[in-house]
């Protein structure tokens, strides 16, 4: 089985979010990068796959060479080989048609994205690539078992989770469940060693027009401080829910 | 032209989110200067969406349908919107929804922008604000293909009775196979989902046992609302995963949000920060939640919550 695992490269969880030029423009100044959390879950469960089952694994990446050490960071967490498409990530639709490219040229049997970036949080590459390579499709998943060409996926729904039937090739929206978080793995000397040596190669972008535009970027007014209310004074609570906030 | 709305139902019922995407829709065909033409899929009363803005409702009645399927209803709506001629696609942000977003926007070759919270800014070019950095930041988006598909962040935009009525046509699009099978649901069917409820109340690890739980789940009760929990409580085992909210589990965006013991790690404030009124109660005044909240009682939860449980009772008595 050849797995694809989508990586995108992030800011860290608790990095300021600031912009420049103009509010157009993300500030990347001080902001470390890291894996984006719902792509390293995908990553850890592919790496079962390849231990238990004897898959290969290589991640993909859509962007400029700066993300080049999240790449090598999932080499070092074990991945086979790398590749990067050397062109910035304008938006979900451009990324799903790069991605398609790899994925069909590639003939990989599974694709694992994650459900959503934590940056843009567009939620749509995964659902895009799958419709593209006309693969089956589960987002949102928290549980993946492959055998042969048959696969059994659950996805969180709205009030609980649902098991589907289905089979490769296949893209799976990945996120906390497919394994837990204690299943992370952090990258050992001998990963880090081993990962300055596999392959990591670029490849150059086909045509792919965005069809969006974050034109301009802003942050949520400053809130006001919090106000406190008298543990023995709960009444003041609910008359402040019910007046000032008139949420009840 | 029209603009064409999703609308999701449960058991034949329409969700509160249907009614607030006709709103919507409704706000956006009259900046565009055209209808909303509604899409409802094994719905009752397919004609009670004219009072929120519908003038038309593509009803299609198909046990196939029963059981959600992203392939199945992407299709749906996509042959719908051919057929309209629609130049706007509307959805929730229901797990769902958000599932077949892309497969439809794909099939219509049409850009997607997801959790928008506001009406379009400009329909020339098509400009929409949405949340994004995890509601750390909005990004104002242009859409520049001719068709566009819209998924509304849930409770951004409330229900707006405009008073209208719609008519209702027969819909019967070809169904494609899929791929993907559903083989067992498992879900309380007598709960209000996160994703539905307007008021979430959710437990942290404060609460210092899974047996104390009756708390959340009262207190839940009494509003009306949606129970959930922080990382810590699910990754204990205490709740299941499906109640975690955060970055890493599921988005809150109600009107009211309840934290009960929850400390408020920045990457549980990043999943519930879209809500809109935030009530934290905590032993310990320095937790990061009293700077992220509006209201907040420095307080033993197991005092301060059942005292809670009262005064509303009271409240609600008082104001039936």
């Amino acid at each position: 089985m050849k797995i694809l695992v989508c990586i995108s490269h992030v800011p860290d969880t608790t990095s300021k979010i600031n912009f420049t030029d103009g509010d157009t423009k993300f500030d990347t100044n001080g902001v470390q990068f890291v894996i984006n959390p719902n792509d390293e879950f995908g990553l850890t469960r592919a790496m079962w796959f390849k231990e238990k089952q004897g898959a290969s694994v290589d991640v993909v990446n859509v962007g400029g060479a700066e993300t080049e050490p999240t790449l090598r960071k999932a080499l070092a967490i074990g991945a086979d080989s790398a590749i990067r498409v050397n062109t910035e990530a304008s938006d979900g639709y451009a990324v799903a048609k790069q991605l398609a490219k790899v994925v069909t040229e590639g003939a990989y049997d599974l694709v694992i994205a994650g459900r959503e970036s934590i940056d843009y949080n567009g939620g749509m590459v995964p659902g895009m690539l799958a419709a593209m390579t006309g693969a089956n499709f589960v987002t949102n998943c928290i549980d993946l078992e492959i055998d042969g060409t048959n696969a059994k996926a659950t996805r969180e729904i709205d009030g609980g989770k649902e098991t589907v039937n289905t089979s490769l090739p296949l893209v799976i929206g990945g996120q906390k469940g497919l394994v837990e978080e204690s299943d992370l793995r952090i990258p050992n000397m001998r990963g880090i060693m081993m990962a300055r040596k596999k392959p990591l190669n670029v490849v150059e972008p086909s045509e792919a027009n965005a069809e969006t535009k974050a034109v301009s970027f802003e942050k949520p007014a400053p809130k006001g401080a919090v106000k406190l209310v008298d543990a023995g004074n709960i009444d003041e609570l609910v008359n402040l829910l019910h007046n000032e906030a008139k949420v009840i | 032209m029209s603009v064409l709305v999703y609308t999701e139902s449960e058991n034949g019922k329409f969700k509160k989110a249907a009614l607030e995407v006709v709103s919507y829709a409704k706000a956006v065909a009259d900046q565009m200067g055209t209808t909303v033409t509604a899409v409802a899929i094994n719905a009752d009363d397919s004609a009670s969406l004219g009072a929120y803005g519908a003038s038309k409702v593509l009803a299609i009645s198909n046990a196939d349908l029963n059981t959600f399927n992203a392939k199945k209803h992407a299709a749906v709506i996509e042959a719908a919107a051919k057929q309209d001629g629609s130049s706007v696609v509307i959805l929730s942000s229901s797990a769902d929804s958000k599932y077949l977003a892309p497969l439809l926007a794909v099939g219509l070759e049409a850009g997607y922008v997801s959790n928008v919270v506001e009406a379009p800014s400009s329909t020339s070019p098509f400009t929409v604000k949405r949340t994004a950095f995890t509601n750390k930041a909005f990004a104002n988006t242009e859409i520049n293909t001719d068709v566009k598909v819209v998924g509304l962040s849930n409770n951004s935009f409330g229900l707006v009775e405009s008073g209208g009525s719609a008519s209702v046509e027969d819909f019967t699009p070809a169904i494609p196979d899929s791929g993907v099978n559903v083989a067992s649901v498992d879900k309380a069917t007598d709960k209000v989902t996160i994703a539905d409820a307007e008021v979430v109340v959710s437990g942290g690890r404060g609460l210092k046992g899974p047996e104390n739980w009756g708390l959340v789940e009262e207190l839940a009760d009494v509003l009306g609302a949606a129970t959930a929990c922080s990382k810590p409580v699910s990754d204990l085992g205490w709740r299941p995963h499906s109640e975690h909210v955060g970055q890493t589990g599921k988005p809150v965006a109600s009107n009211l949000y309840i934290a009960i013991g929850i400390s408020g790690a920045i990457q549980h404030l990043a999943g519930i920060n879209a809500s809109k009124v935030k009530v934290v109660v905590n032993t310990d005044p320095e937790a990061p939640f009293f700077k992220a909240a509006d209201y907040g009682i420095v307080g033993d939860a197991f005092e301060v919550v059942p005292t809670l449980i009262e005064k509303l009772k009271a409240f609600k008595a008082q104001n039936a």
